[in-house]
């Protein structure tokens, strides 16, 4: 059914309301005012939940309920993903706002006979907080302070189904730069909410608009950079699979306001689920008419293609992907001419991430002045963070700029797993750094990231606690840096290789301290000479840890300890005294190098020692055997 | 690997793949991928044959299969086995778990066992940070794998009844 025109998609709109009449009665009606609506069960289906099982919960549900004939009544769905992962598979019933944590497939008969047979919350599985020990049913607290712009309908609307999208404002923004707004308009209203580039450079995305439209070409592309390469960040999947025509009408937006007809989307064959997503909503965009020629009877004609990336992060470079989608090598290429100028196939082109681009419709329909409100002065709006390591609540989380790490990490983060001591966040993956302790109040932003040696980076947001060792971290993204270097400049092919030597000597132990200075004067090299932004910031982990952290690097260099005791070079696991001889240890030593009989203090052989720690991890007498 | 017959099939089939596309050079990653997924590797042969079909020089193609790590010239085993190497699996022991895998299975990252059975790799980030350290198994998670017999009980259900 091709959309004609607006009335035609106000229509559709006003028809398909239905489908989420429950879910937005959940917001404003008490539970009593609600009844008579047909319940709709939210599955989690993030790739946290998905990956523990949510789809055979649904499964499991939907049988039962039909087993009850409750399946009018209740209907279940599996939307993206509803970010707080560490409780995951989470369950959400509208209108009743229960939300239900860590549920298994044995839970779902008991959900279906209390929840909506007897009509009684099953608070075993509600959300406990694990200091109060209090029940939340609603308004966990994991979502206070955060605000989901990007990710409105992540974990919202069913994302296969185009109707829900259109029942939630679904290609309104569209509508409205297409008969109510001019091209210009539509930039300076981009312009106008300082909305910036959420890949991680944060360069303005109005001005990068205008730049392209005013190349002279007889055709232009736009492209959506879903590349997400940062290890420990899946903000753009989530959006992908959770919202993936929020993307597509943003593109269109940008078609419309720059001049293009082509867009493309670089996506990760890592990603086959946000693949499947995509793949439908462009096939159900095309069948309303929303994709192709004289979109809603408009002059518009755009159309979108998919291209799968094959594994090399280099291609979140602007340039780089761009050859990638021109079936080469994806190695970057000198800037300028930008991409604005001479991009795919030599023509402007205009590249913008995913988070990005689902930051565009709700700006469009609700003003610049609405979204440049939130956040700070130079950095407007929020930003998606995959919050992740020894952090309590591990999930995706969108918070204003401005937020502090303190907020993010102790507020929605729930603190430091098992109460032990934060030591860093590492925000920007590969390209960023690591935050120390005395900046936790910083509030964060493209700017104030950068003036402490990190940057905002694609999202993620890695928490490292006093059992991490940061130069054995600040080594782990130089062998990723080294892995993922394309080869095509010197100051990175070569440049990052030295890094990673230099960092393995001195966690084994075999270090000096003027490796540490040469160290240094290598970085600033590869970062004024590097071609690209993966080699410009590939030093940042190590300048970061040397800045904040060069006592534990002196640690390893000087007194040959690991202060974390995570450098196994450098550890010496010995007996104590309090060992009571039980043999244990004896016996699973796989170097058979601890020797000692019954109710005798054993001893280990260190030269032999593999420093493996199997001693340690059977000991049962706390303190027996140390390692230092 | 695969008989005369079924190589004919297989060639026949990235043949009518090849000739459906409006754009043939543009395409070579696409393309490449298409004979990955029914040869499950890229062997030689095959680039041979995808280069002179777009009619480019075959070190081109080779560059490009050398350059993507998606992308193998080895067959791999009838399982896979990947283990995140993504940042928060890192922190939480990815590494170890990675050790214990190479352990289990005699065999180092990159590497298929004698038997044909499990290929061992790593990756970056599935995005199931939750249940961090993770393996995948055929696309399957197994999440929160701390423990050795955790890990052989995974193995396990893959191999062969005996």
């Amino acid at each position: 059914m091709k959309l004609e025109n607006t009335d035609a998609l106000n229509a559709l709109k006003a028809q398909s309301l239905k489908l989420i009449e429950t879910r937005r009665v959940a917001d404003s009606v008490s539970t009593k005012n609600a009844q008579g609506l047909v319940r709709h069960v939210m599955v989690c289906g993030g790739p946290g939940c998905h990956s523990s099982g949510s789809p055979r919960i649904a499964e499991l549900l939907e049988e039962e309920l039909e087993r009850l004939g409750l399946s009018e009544q209740v209907k279940v769905f599996q939307p993206g993903c509803f970010g707080f992962c560490e409780k995951g598979p989470m369950i959400e019933i509208h209108p009743d706002n229960a939300t239900y944590c860590e549920v298994s497939a044995e839970d779902v008969p008991t959900i279906v006979e209390e929840h909506f047979i007897q009509g009684n919350q099953v608070e075993r599985l509600l959300y406990m907080d694990p200091n109060t020990r209090e029940r939340f049913s609603t308004n966990l607290p994991f979502y206070d302070g955060q605000l989901r712009i990007a990710l409105r309908n992540v974990g919202y609307i069913a994302p296969e189904n185009i109707l829900e999208y259109i029942a939630a404002d679904g290609y309104q923004a569209l509508a409205k730069v297409l008969f109510r707004m001019t091209p210009l308009e539509v930039i300076d209203v981009l312009k106008e909410s300082g909305l910036r580039g959420r890949g991680g450079a944060g360069f303005p995305t109005g001005t990068k608009w205008e730049f392209t439209r005013r190349s002279q070409a007889d055709q232009r592309y736009i492209i959506c950079n879903a590349d997400e390469g940062d290890p420990g960040a899946f903000m753009d999947r989530s959006v992908l699979e959770g919202d993936p025509h929020s993307v597509l009408e943003a593109m269109l937006i940008a078609g419309a306001a720059i001049g293009a007809s082509e867009g493309f989307i670089y996506v990760r064959a890592e990603y086959p689920a946000a693949i499947h997503r995509l793949q439908v909503a462009i096939a159900q965009a095309r069948e309303y008419g929303l994709l192709g020629t004289a979109i809603l009877g408009s002059d518009l004609n755009f159309d979108i293609q998919l291209k799968y990336g094959a594994g090399a992060f280099v291609c979140g470079e602007e340039t780089a992907l761009i050859h990638s989608i021109e079936g080469t090598r994806g190695e970057p290429s000198v800037k300028p001419p930008f991409p604005a100028q001479k991009g795919l196939w030599g023509k402007p082109t205009c590249v913008n991430n995913v988070e990005t681009l689902a930051n565009i419709p709700p700006i469009i329909l609700k003003g610049a002045e609405w979204f440049s409100s939130i956040g700070t002065e130079k950095s407007k709006g929020t930003k998606v963070f995959a919050l992740a390591g020894k952090v309590n609540n591990v999930g995706l989380v969108e918070v204003p700029m401005g937020t502090t790490l303190r907020k993010i990490i102790f507020d929605i983060g729930g603190g430091i797993k098992q109460h032990k001591t934060f030591k860093a966040a590492q925000t920007g993956g590969p390209s960023g750094g690591c935050i120390p302790t005395k900046y936790l109040d910083t509030p964060i932003d493209y700017e104030s990231l950068t003036a402490i040696g990190s940057m905002m980076g694609s999202g993620g947001l890695i928490v490292l606690d006093e059992e991490d060792c940061m130069v054995n971290i600040a080594k782990f993204f130089q062998e990723f840096t080294m892995d993922e270097s394309c080869g095509r400049c010197t100051a990175c092919r070569v440049g990052t290789k030295r890094l990673h030597e230099i960092l393995t000597k001195i966690t084994e132990g075999t270090g000096t301290l003027e490796d540490l200075d040469k160290m240094e004067k290598l970085c600033h090299i590869i970062k004024d000479t590097a071609l690209c932004g993966l080699g410009q910031s590939a030093p940042n982990p190590i300048l970061s840890t040397l800045k904040y952290f060069r006592d534990e690097y002196i640690a390893h260099i000087v007194d040959k300890t690991c202060p974390a005791g995570v450098c196994k070079s450098l550890l010496r696991y010995e007996i104590t005294d309090k060992c009571v001889g039980c043999t244990l240890c004896v016996k699973k030593c796989p170097m058979n190098c601890i020797t000692g009989s019954l109710k005798k203090i054993h001893v280990i052989d260190q030269e032999r020692c593999l420093k493996c720690g199997a001693c340690m991890e059977q000991c049962r007498v706390i303190g027996a055997i140390n390692h230092h | 690997m695969c008989d005369t017959a079924s190589t004919n099939e297989f060639a026949q089939k990235l043949d009518d793949y090849i000739d459906s596309l409006p754009f043939k050079k543009e395409n070579l990653i696409g393309i490449l991928h298409y004979a990955q997924e029914i040869y499950g590797y890229l062997p030689d042969n095959v680039q041979w044959h995808i280069a002179q079909k777009l009619d480019i020089p075959s070190a081109k193609v080779y560059g490009v299969v050398s350059f993507y790590s998606f992308f193998t010239m080895i067959p791999r085993g009838e399982h896979v086995v990947n283990v995140c190497m993504g940042t928060a699996c890192f922190v939480r022991g990815g590494d170890k778990l990675k050790d214990e895998l190479e352990n289990q299975l005699k065999i180092k990252a990159g590497e298929t066992t004698p038997d044909n059975l499990f290929t061992l790799e790593t990756l970056r980030c599935v995005g199931a940070c939750g249940l961090a350290p993770v393996m995948i198994v055929d696309g399957k998670v197994h999440g929160r794998m701390h423990e050795a017999q955790e890990i052989n009980e995974v193995l396990a259900k893959y191999r062969p009844e005996s």
